[in-house]
């Protein structure tokens, strides 16, 4: 800690207060970050690290408190980028209409004169290869052409690209949501480098695994202050959580066993005319696994219309779907929760066709107490929750509804770990009751978490994994099969 | 080769033109001229014109109603200002260049919605217009009658001004700095503005540059009709949106291009005379235009699907 302490401070943000309206974003956070170190800064949603990044960032001006980079105090966009802070935002923030080598020009004001795209474009490629060497991405694409963990990569790629200077600060907000973890491990391998380089990278992710391994500190924020701060080799995976407030739970193994019973409720034939073919019980809880991008979210797609038509509105809803991207096709942002929430049950709700209202009502404030969305009023702004919340207002648009099956796209995407748990006790529950869970998820946490798991690699699905074989050698082994892991 | 998607917008267009063109020449063999492309082709280098500059606005997802009676407006301008007192006439160009870009301006720090501004500016051009020429009238500025009749060897002045059209605005807005900050203010105004540009800037250089190449559709429009009228141009707020889109550009996202704008531009006045050719009653006309543009538009959506099942598989 004192060798650190003498190292020069890249950024300083001490005391800091930023209010919105009458929520306290931040009350007091202290952050100090020093050349040369990983900080990993963890917490819960909400708990103000979105926040401070954006105050560290330039974006938002602190209403206390006082920020300096480099010792020097000053604040604003252009101040935080003059000093080498560069941010890698959770949702995705590069143009999608624009080609890789245009969102450079975008991210690096000084690609300009003659013949910039080719050394925008040589910049990019340089960058990629160094970060994720052997990626395959084609930068002349268009970002609307390119996978989510492309994008992902382009847009890290970018900010730890420099031209003239290399980026003192990077921020990475939730980098490897959407990479799978050979990708994750060769990004955490170049932070390391990067930092032993005299770089400083403050990283957010939920996955403390990757926090652990990566940071030299760790830095745990809690209702807008920070409330421990210690290297990271002080802590462990459980101090860690019991740090951020949660209690660990034990997990439970209690499988539903022989859940297999009479017929299936969805069964699909082998996509692409080989591997298994795909079977679905009752009260079954089912986790599609493999790399990311292998074909699991067009199974799903599939599944879903299969029973339900493109065209007509279908009477009886069997099938409800909890979309992964939330921004895209999840929430509906002008709405309130409650609309959010109560748009995929009109139909149980409303007599006559008019929607009743008071049912309406009844139903947000009772989902509202069950899975504790965390606001005053339910008629207020989807968008003025947390990314968490939000989350769990779509899981009950899809259990509120009377359908049997729910198919889910990755949905804990950017989720903290609180939220997860209790989510993951709601679908227990659930699947016990007679539901059925049908799940794609990159995390190997949540997957262990399934009856049976069917792995996807290219488009089919290469094995099927039951009860005590769910395990991440297992999946692993599944996913890279045969020697043609690209 | 793969095709970038950008191409791919791109064929539908073209192709309409082709297919409209081989129509027309097959219907009326004498079209296949020097004078008779001159005649099907001249009134789409105004509408071109007034297209790029609509496309302009839509590149960062706003939709500009006042281009018709703006262009009118600079269509009254030209036949009299311009022509009387040169200066007086570029000093109200200028100021109706800086008038764009405060409505840019407005737009973006109140966070209004573009459709009401400009409906409301609409009034205020139409109103300008009427001021300056109660009664149809006045007289196009010589040099703007020498350039719109100009006789090119080889092929006629239409063709040679929308190349040359397409050319110079693609040139800004697809591969200039300029034109990828416009089109990045589109797909995704966030991150322009965390790298530290000016998206007011950007909006209002993006709305004088559109209010600029609307007034060259006005002159242009001058110069072919030789007199101006306060309403010479009210159909172009439509024409325009529709040739941006004919031309496989997009409502929001940023997604525009200029080649496929003039394109689409041609097309609309070729649909017209396609129409005429066909001995429909100009009672029909309107409607059976509307038709050529839904089966245009159907063409388009289908290779979008069509693209997007590739891209799954």
């Amino acid at each position: 800690m004192t060798e650190t302490l003498k190292r020069e401070e890249v950024v300083a943000a001490r005391g800091i207060k930023v209010t919105f309206g009458a929520v306290k974003a931040l009350d007091g956070a202290d952050l100090v970050i020093h050349a040369g170190e990983c900080i990993g800064l963890v917490g819960h949603n909400g708990a103000g690290k979105s926040t401070i990044v954006n105050v560290i960032n330039g974006g938002l001006s602190p209403h206390d408190g006082s920020l300096s980079y480099s010792g020097n105090e000053t604040h604003g966009i252009s101040a935080a980028r003059a000093n080498g802070v560069r941010c890698v935002f959770q949702e995705l923030s590069l143009c999608p209409n624009l080609t890789v080598g245009e969102n450079a020009r975008i991210m690096h004001a000084e690609l300009k004169g003659w013949n910039w795209r080719g050394r925008a474009l040589s910049l990019v490629e340089t960058q990629l290869r160094e970060i994720f060497p052997g990626h395959s991405i084609d930068c002349d694409l268009s970002i609307d052409d390119l996978s989510i963990a492309e994008r992902q990569m382009v847009e890290i790629a970018i900010s730890f690209a420099g031209i003239d200077k290399r980026p003192k600060l990077v921020i990475l907000d939730e980098p490897t949501s959407s990479l799978d973890a050979g990708l994750a491990a060769q990004l955490m391998a170049y932070i390391r480098k990067f930092v032993a380089q005299g770089g400083s990278v403050l990283l957010i992710s939920h996955i403390l695994g990757e926090i652990l391994s990566t940071s030299d500190r760790i830095v745990v924020m809690k209702d807008g202050r920070v409330v421990a701060d210690r290297m990271a080799s002080e802590f462990n995976t459980r101090s860690l959580v019991e740090a951020m407030g949660n209690v660990v739970r034990e997990q439970e193994f209690a499988r539903a066993a022989a859940a297999k019973s009479g017929a299936a409720v969805l069964s699909m034939p082998p996509r692409r005319g080989h591997g298994l073919s795909f079977q679905a019980y009752r009260g079954e809880m089912i986790g599609l696994a493999g790399l990311g991008g292998h074909g699991q979210t067009e199974a799903l797609l599939d599944l879903y219309l299969d029973r339900n038509s493109n065209w007509w509105p279908t009477q009886k809803r069997e099938i409800a779907f909890v979309a992964g991207d939330r921004s895209l096709n999840g929430t509906f942002p002008l709405w309130s929760i409650l609309k959010n929430l109560s748009i995929a049950s009109l139909g149980q709700l409303s007599s006559n066709r008019m929607v009743d209202r008071g049912r309406e009502d009844e139903l947000g404030a009772g989902w509202k107490k069950r899975i504790e969305i965390r606001t005053p009023d339910m008629h207020n702004r989807i968008l003025s929750l947390s990314g968490g919340n939000q989350q769990k207002v779509l899981f009950a648009r899809a259990l509120a509804t009377t359908a049997t099956t729910v198919l889910m796209d990755d949905p804990m995407r950017g989720v903290d770990i609180g939220t997860k748990q209790e989510v993951y006790e709601i679908l227990r529950s659930e699947a016990a009751n007679g539901r059925t869970f049908i799940w794609y998820s990159t995390e190997m946490d949540e997957i262990r978490l399934c009856d049976r798991v069917y792995v996807f690699r290219n488009g089919a699905i290469a094995a099927e994994l039951v009860g005590e074989e769910i395990t991440e050698k297992n999946v692993l082994a599944a996913s890279f099969h045969e020697g043609d892991a690209a | 080769m793969k095709l970038s998607s950008g191409t791919i917008r791109l064929i539908i267009p073209a192709v309409s033109l082709v297919l409209l063109l081989a129509a027309v020449f097959y219907m009326q063999p004498r079209a296949m001229s020097y004078t008779g492309l001159n005649l099907l082709f001249n009134l789409a280098v105004p509408i071109a014109l007034a297209t790029i500059a609509q496309m302009l606005i839509m590149s960062v997802n706003d939709l500009d109603l006042s281009m018709g009676t703006f262009v009118s407006f600079c269509a009254c301008v030209a036949a009299t200002f311009l022509q009387s007192s040169p200066v007086l006439g570029i000093l109200i160009f200028l100021g109706a260049i800086a008038a764009y870009a405060i409505i840019g301006v407005v737009i973006h720090i109140r966070g209004l919605p573009s459709i009401v501004v400009t409906l409301g500016m609409s009034f205020v051009w139409g109103g300008l217009a009427v001021l300056i020429l109660p009664s149809p009238g006045g007289t196009a500025p010589t040099w703007a009658r020498w350039v719109m009749t100009a006789k090119p060897p080889l092929v006629p002045m239409a063709i040679v001004a929308s190349i040359l059209i397409a050319a110079v605005t693609h040139y800004i807005v697809m591969r200039s700095s300029f034109g990828v900050l416009m089109r990045g203010v589109g797909g995704n105004d966030r991150s322009v503005e965390r790298a530290g540009w000016s998206v007011i800037g950007i909006r209002a250089a993006t709305y004088a540059l559109a209010g600029f190449f609307a007034i060259l559709s006005g002159i242009a429009l001058v110069g072919l009709t030789t007199s101006a009228d306060a309403n010479i141009a009210l159909r172009y707020t439509l024409l325009s949106i529709a040739g941006v889109i004919l031309g496989g550009g997009q409502f929001v996202g940023g997604k525009v291009s200029p080649i496929g704008a003039v394109i689409g531009a041609l097309t609309l006045t070729l649909a017209g005379s396609f129409l005429s050719f066909m001995r429909i009653s100009p009672d029909w006309q309107i409607g059976a235009q509307g038709a050529i543009l839904i089966v245009v538009l159907a063409l388009r959506l289908a290779l979008n699907r069509l693209e997007k099942r590739e891209k799954s598989q």
